[in-house]
């Protein structure tokens, strides 16, 4: 339940005809469609597309393969790289990675090859008798996973099929990261999250222990002592602040918060959903939650950035999806103050206007105020510092607020890797997260291989 | 405006453009189509002895592109399955109703002079213009010793011809079989028995593609299938090959020629013209997309007659013809080297592969240490001016074949000292 928001009236609509405004925003290709598009791909050697593909898939190929309807094929080779490419093709920001490298999408012809959805198709129409990957004979090794997000699955299954058997500690009900609690619901939908989650373990091997939350019921120095490598795929669970008082007013609350909870609904009627609503940020989230709320019923959604649209995260597609939805974005204007009602809860915003000077970002002196039901904020997300506070966790070194890893994804503690949006490099995507697993577990497997031979 | 019309073998019609012998003039019904769409003129569907062929049930299939588009078709229909009198009845009244187009009569008997004597004087009193005769057709009719049984023995081609220009004042086509060695000798055996005109291709035998699953090729008839005729577009290059050799040899060099192949734009045609078509056939093309095409290759043809000055078909058939000639007399001096154009390139890098894998290593990657970029340049000193990369770029003249100005004069294998059997030494 929403707890911030349990003042304010549910959402008008029925829970099927709210349903209909979270099918897939970018419907599935069919044959015919998929034929053609496949067409168009030039099979460019040394392609842009596949040197810019955070978790390295051969795009060339697997379209090549599509076209010539091998279809398993086409899959299997997806999944050799990217074993979440399901969702991976459905949330990746395709627009600014491989469609965007495209060399169709060159001047003169402006069109790339549709490569995220081509990916969905070979996945989608797969028909393996089996898991396509076999483990390799049994190491004899235990690995402890914290994390059943993309990149803790993604490790889990790559140390699986290297030989290892993988715990995964998860504190959630449900594995799956944001592809299950943080992805618009019309990017990924119905239970697809949970299918690629079952798929993924079918590989045997790893065995996933729910509601184990580091920091209150795990500690990393046991899992350090009990395992012979431990990989933490933490993510970013901590919202940050906006620093204002009446932060903690009913009607504030985290994007992420609100997302999770609008993906888990049984019931999208039962939602909470005001009437005007501010959506502070300019990252996807923000995105993802201003069009949410409005398909959900709000009637006026109002999108505030401190800066310009060149400067949002949000790519140039995220922008449109908001614009197509009748999402006000209002930019160059920085939350100054949670504006209450007589009861204590959240009536609107006062912004102050900003502009550059310098190159440092200024307050004009201008307010201007928006009146609200409710405000979401999307500004991002952090490490949660609860999760590091045992004695063996509060010596990993940080990188910024986040874990610090060398490139083989080894934290300053032996027997210790993390990958994902926890560590420093990288750009909190899910497919970086998903090459991070499995890169981490390529280093955690050679890692032990070579002091077993050592020994 | 261009005139398109022509006069081939003393037959007239107002556009070079005819429909081959083929299910599309198969009847009345379809000739009137294609002559409302203005087509030059039909060759009528191959006649033969009654009682007429019969056909089977799936006759076609078809070699697809990337995009399901046809390259090649292929088809086991035999002749007219329709009665002789049938036929000679529609013919004589199509012809009446369009005097200004050409009627040319398609005719396939056995090597019987008799049943030749039979048939001619019927064919003439339609009112046809001329006939062809089916020598080509590779499927069905040569296991009768028909069709291409014929077209493949130089010695029955010149007979029959002969038996057809004693037997009617028709100009006489001698439709030639790909499906042999050498197309100048049946073209050679067809004018020494009198042949005013040879038309070529007939389709290629064929099998296009399987089903995997049953484990037999299309089309199928049951449980079996047998090989067809090729034809479409995929097949021009092998039409236009065949037209040049006996539009350059010697001995045929002035008997009139009706290109066939895989003619589906105004362009093929021109191509055929050029390498000596008087006249052109198409079939492929109207099934694919129906008889209106003949509308914009009448257009394209003339447009382009226009930019070019030419004011009549005459005027360019066969101007190819002197610049086809035998390996041995190109010229061993003549360089071209490939040249990128590096605005235009949008780095796919297929050039590169592809020169790399299977030619000269001639085209170097270079990779941008700071971004990434790929370049690809032409390493000069390695090329040899093959033309696999201009060929491989999806860039239209992105890649172009420089010539060089060597300074070297024309010298020719036959010339060269590296020949050990150079015809001319010094």
């Amino acid at each position: 339940m929403i707890e911030s928001l349990k003042h304010l009236p549910h959402a008008s609509a029925s829970n099927s005809a709210l349903a209909e405004q979270f099918t897939d925003l970018a419907p599935a290709l069919t044959i015919r469609q998929a034929a053609i598009e496949s067409a168009r791909c030039l099979y460019c050697y040394d392609a842009p597309c596949t040197r810019i593909c955070p978790s390295e898939i051969d795009v060339a190929s697997f379209i090549r393969n599509i076209h010539d309807q091998n279809i398993n094929g086409a899959a299997a080779g997806i999944l050799k790289q990217n074993i979440l490419g399901g969702s991976c093709a459905r949330v990746c920001p395709t627009e600014i990675l491989c469609e965007d490298a495209c060399v169709r999408n060159h001047d003169e012809e402006g069109q790339p090859v549709k490569i995220g959805l081509l990916q969905r198709h070979a996945l989608d129409n797969a028909t393996f008798k089996e898991h396509p990957f076999q483990r390799a004979a049994s190491t004899g090794k235990k690995i402890a996973v914290v994390g059943a997000g993309p990149a803790g699955l993604s490790c889990a299954h790559r140390l699986a099929m290297l030989g290892n058997d993988v715990v995964i500690f998860e504190a959630r009900e449900k594995s799956g990261g944001l592809n299950e609690y943080g992805i618009a619901k019309y990017k990924l939908t119905g239970d697809f999250a949970q299918r690629e989650v079952d798929f993924l373990l079918e590989i045997g091997g790893i065995e996933v222990q729910h509601g184990r939350i580091l920091g209150t019921n795990l500690k990393l120095q046991d899992l350090h002592a009990q395992f012979d490598a431990v990989f933490l795929g933490l993510g970013l669970n901590a919202s940050r602040q906006l620093g204002l008082t009446g932060e903690d007013a009913p009607g504030l609350m985290a994007a992420v918060e609100y997302i999770a909870d609008l993906r888990q609904s049984s019931d999208l009627s039962a939602l909470p959903v005001p009437k005007r609503a501010i959506v502070i940020g300019a990252g996807n989230t923000a995105i993802d939650m201003a069009v949410q709320i409005k398909r959900l019923g709000a009637e006026d959604v109002t999108l505030v950035y401190r800066r310009g649209f060149e400067s949002m995260t949000a790519t140039h597609h995220e922008q449109d999806i908001a614009k197509a939805n009748q999402v006000r974005m209002k930019t160059w204007a920085a939350p100054q103050e949670v504006l209450l009602d007589d009861a204590g809860r959240v009536r609107g915003m006062r912004f102050e206007e900003t502009r550059l000077e310098n190159g440092k970002l200024i307050g004009t002196g201008a307010f201007i105020e928006v009146a609200a039901d409710a405000v979401f904020k999307a500004i991002g997300q952090s490490m949660d510092g609860e999760a590091l506070k045992d004695d063996l966790a509060q010596q990993l070194t940080r990188q910024g607020d986040k874990i610090f890893v060398d490139q083989q994804f080894r934290t300053a503690l032996v027997g210790i890797y993390a990958g994902g949006d926890c560590v420093a490099p990288g750009q909190d995507l899910t497919v970086q997260a998903v090459q991070h697993g499995k890169l981490a577990a390529h280093a955690i497997h050679n890692d032990i291989q070579s002091k077993v031979e050592a020994a | 405006m261009a005139d398109l019309s022509i006069e081939f073998c003393g037959i007239k019609s107002p556009n070079p453009f005819w429909l081959a012998s083929a299910p599309p003039t198969d009847k009345a019904y379809n000739v009137v189509r294609a002559f409302e769409a203005g087509w030059g003129g039909v060759v009528w569907k191959t006649l033969g002895e009654d009682p007429a062929a019969v056909n089977v049930s799936s006759r076609y299939s078809a070699h697809y592109g990337k995009n399901r588009e046809v390259l090649g078709f292929n088809n086991i229909e035999l002749i007219t399955d329709r009665s002789l009198e049938i036929n000679l009845i529609e013919i004589t009244q199509v012809k009446k109703d369009w005097p200004d187009r050409a009627m040319i009569v398609s005719l396939m008997l056995p090597c019987e002079e008799a049943l030749w004597a039979e048939i001619l004087p019927k064919v003439e009193a339609t009112g046809a213009d001329g006939i062809e005769l089916n020598f080509g057709c590779p499927h069905g009719m040569p296991e009768r010793g028909m069709g291409a049984a014929v077209g493949q023995v130089p010695e029955y081609v010149q007979m029959v011809t002969a038996w057809c220009k004693k037997h009617s004042k028709l100009p006489v086509i001698v439709k030639l079989t790909p499906n042999i060695t050498d197309v100048r000798a049946p073209a050679r055996a067809a004018l020494a028995g009198g042949a005013d005109a040879v038309s070529l291709i007939n389709t290629i035998n064929s099998i296009t593609h399987l089903d995997l699953d049953r484990m037999v090729a299309f089309p199928i008839v049951g449980n079996a299938s047998t090989h067809g005729g090729y034809c479409g577009s995929a097949v021009k290059p092998i039409a236009l090959n065949m037209v040049a050799e006996i539009a350059r040899d010697p001995l045929t060099k002035d008997l009139p020629i009706s290109g066939i192949g895989g003619i589906g734009n105004w362009r093929d045609a021109a191509e055929f013209i050029a390498l000596g078509a008087g006249s052109v056939q198409v079939c492929t093309a109207a099934m694919l997309h129906g008889f209106r095409i003949v509308e914009e290759m009448k257009d394209g043809l003339s447009r382009w007659m226009d930019e070019k000055g030419y004011k009549s078909i005459a005027e360019f058939t066969g101007k190819a013809v002197p610049n086809t000639t035998d390996w041995k007399y190109l010229d061993m001096n003549y360089e071209v080297i490939a040249q990128i154009d590096q605005d235009k390139c949008i780095k796919c890098g297929k050039c590169y592969v592809a020169c790399e894998d299977t030619s000269h290593q001639s085209i170097a990657q270079l990779i941008d240490a700071a971004s990434g970029v790929r370049t690809y340049e032409v390493i000069k000193s390695e090329c040899v001016g093959c033309n696999l990369c201009e060929i491989t770029c999806p860039v239209e003249a992105c890649i172009t074949m420089v010539p060089q100005a060597n300074g070297k004069k024309y010298m020719n294998w036959t010339q060269d000292p590296r020949n050990p059997r150079a015809e001319v030494v010094g």
